[in-house]
């Protein structure tokens, strides 16, 4: 399903901040802030950006997602789930015995997904693999791989990128979700990360920084790298932690708790409220 | 001594015998299985000549992938490889890799269900001169307790080209476990070599002893000194770890009543102690382990390193008598 107006890829992303509060509610457990600050970009991936067939999930010319930090599987699962991978329903089985849904993403519940993760600083090696494979079978399909700010702190995480530099990765893009927080407190506290764009370009990366939130400078970000050759594309996208609940935003202790549902119904609330200012803003 | 006819060997005491390391069987295989193969690509961490993928390298260049000295990288880039569909054979010293990318082998290969193929070479104490931090002693153990995983260990150079033809065919991750040093060239082409099958290589009756890669040579030449003596040491080749021959193994315990197992490698979590946990459940018996006494190497040639530490011909054999004799007192 592509969406073609940047209203209707606002919406989108508000249906997935819904979908992922209803989601971890009956978990009692998972990732929230994460999640609901990646809503937009992953609105722009599964409903404008990428080519894929839900009905055929491994069409071999669709377009590869690697989500590389795990505990946002909420953002994705809620995604794949409007893009018409599973009923939405389905997602209420979050975490729990038997689900599909595990708590971090996984290749053998899911074969949907296109990686297993949860340990940090593995996606974008792995997306470099996936993004080699192409390159030698000739193919045009692209590899799109959402990293954490937080995870730049994994020495893997620059393995791969001197590696993707080295095999002029141009069907390679990675989103880094710069959103300051991690569990024990504030990136730059814990341990600073600094100008990351300046640093993937130092890498030999082309980097474009943008709001993670507008839906416009997303869309035009996976443009550019589309149209950049030669060297693979990281956007640093600032986004706020626990965007669009005010209790949640910005908020460290959010990243890794999940809403009972007296909060989740605050929460919910206040999307409907943004839902609205969504539907009656001017196009 | 009774070499077991149906494995085929050459004397083992004939002073002809050609020698190789494993790592060059694992190379030579590679790039054979990359003419067979056009799926197959190998990556290295800046060790692709001291791993012998120089082999593959010269016939398929297009299909080698150095990733610089990132062994993290290694294994999950390999994983990505083979998403797409590729077999990606990734060659290291098994002290970084496995040894430094377990965790990245354990999510992104293993759990991640990639047809990923890993040789670690310059394993055990036969890594010499590098001393204690080269001399990689924990593989196996780090190997074996991860599902999915198939976990070989040849003891010579013909045998190392067909573990490695055996992990290509055996869809799923695969270990390879290879030496530096040049290890006689006793097993033939007619040798069998089936994955998950003990070889018995020579017959007897009073004692087993149980070795796999480098230390397989040296027990069939300790059964050979304690022959003289009139000790009848059956010698068997474990070359499959992830899959103990339960069989065997509980046929080798009720023919011998001890066992005694022989690795270049610590007595905890490798040979040893998956012929234990087989035993135990299967067939109990005394078992004795021999190998690295939870200590680290030192330098040294190896052959020395491997004298120092019992794991040469007379350490081998003295330990059998030893063996024996504790338990001629209590009979």
């Amino acid at each position: 399903m592509k969406l073609s107006s940047q209203k209707e890829l606002s919406l989108m992303a508000n249906t997935i901040r819904q979908d992922i509060i209803r989601m971890l509610v009956p978990a009692a457990s998972g990732h929230t802030a994460g999640p609901l600050g990646l809503a937009d970009i992953f609105s722009v991936l599964y409903f404008h950006e990428m080519s894929y067939d839900p009905k055929n999930p491994h069409w071999p010319d669709r377009d590869r997602l690697v989500l590389s930090n795990g505990h946002c599987a909420p953002v994705l699962y809620a995604s794949m789930a409007r893009a018409g991978y599973f009923p939405i329903e389905e997602t209420l089985t979050l975490r729990k015995l038997g689900s599909r849904f595990q708590g971090h993403p996984s290749r053998h519940w899911m074969p949907e997904v296109e990686n297993s993760s949860g340990p940090l600083g593995e996606g974008l090696a792995i997306a470099c693999g996936i993004a080699l494979a192409g390159k030698m079978d000739g193919k045009r399909w692209r590899v799109y791989c959402v990293t954490s700010d937080g995870e730049h702190q994994e020495g893997s995480t620059w393995e791969a990128a001197m590696f993707a530099a080295k095999y002029k990765l141009d069907n390679l893009v990675a989103i880094c979700d710069r959103n300051y927080i991690q569990i024990d407190g504030n990136t730059e506290d814990i341990m600073p990360l600094g100008d990351l764009a300046e640093k993937y370009r130092a890498f030999g990366w082309h980097a474009i920084s943008i709001d993670g939130h507008d839906i416009g400078a997303i869309i035009s970000a996976f443009e550019q790298a589309r149209g950049t050759k030669g060297k693979p594309t990281m956007i640093i996208a600032y986004t706020t932690p626990g965007k669009g609940v005010a209790e949640f935003e910005r908020k460290y202790e959010w990243h890794g708790v999940a809403p009972n549902k007296e909060q989740a119904q605050k929460a919910l609330a206040q999307l409907s409220e943004e839902r609205k200012r969504i539907e009656e803003a001017k196009e | 001594m009774r070499l077991n006819p149906k494995m085929h060997l050459l004397d083992p005491l004939s002073p002809d015998l050609k020698k190789a390391a494993t790592r060059e069987g694992f190379g030579a295989a590679v790039a054979e299985i990359g003419d067979k193969d056009p799926n197959v690509v190998a990556l290295s961490s800046d060790v692709a000549g001291s791993v012998q993928l120089h082999h593959f390298i010269k016939k398929h260049p297009g299909r080698f992938f150095n990733v610089g000295v990132a062994e993290q990288n290694l294994a999950s880039v390999a994983a990505g490889l083979a998403y797409a569909g590729k077999t990606p054979f990734i060659g290291a010293f098994a002290a970084f890799s496995p040894g430094r990318n377990w965790e990245q082998i354990r999510t992104t290969i293993c759990y991640g269900e990639a047809n990923v193929k890993i040789g670690g070479s310059h394993t055990g104490l036969d890594v010499g001169e590098d001393g204690a931090t080269h001399q990689m002693l924990e593989d196996i153990a780090l190997m074996r307790s991860l599902p999915g995983m198939l976990v070989l260990s040849p003891c010579d150079y013909l045998e190392a080209k067909k573990a490695t033809e055996a992990a290509w065919k055996t869809k799923g991750p695969a270990y390879i476990r290879c030496t530096r040093g040049k290890l006689p060239i006793f097993t033939t082409e007619e040798t069998p070599f089936e994955v998950g099958k003990i070889n018995l290589l020579v017959e007897g009756e009073d004692i087993a002893i149980v070795a796999t890669g480098d230390t397989v040579f040296p027990s069939i030449l300790a059964a050979a000194e304690l022959e003289k003596e009139g000790i009848s040491a059956a010698v068997a080749n474990m070359h499959t770890l992830s899959h103990p021959d339960e069989q065997m193994l509980a046929k080798l315990a009720q023919r011998c009543g001890t066992i005694v197992t022989v690795e270049d490698h610590q007595v905890k979590g490798g040979l040893g102690g998956a012929v234990c946990e087989t035993l135990a459940e299967a067939s109990p018996a005394r078992v004795r382990r021999h190998g690295m006494l939870m200590k680290f190497g030192e330098s040294g040639p190896g052959a020395e390193v491997m004298r120092k530490y019992g794991l040469d011909p007379k350490g081998i054999a003295n330990l059998v008598r030893q063996e024996l004799g504790a338990w001629k007192k209590e009979g």
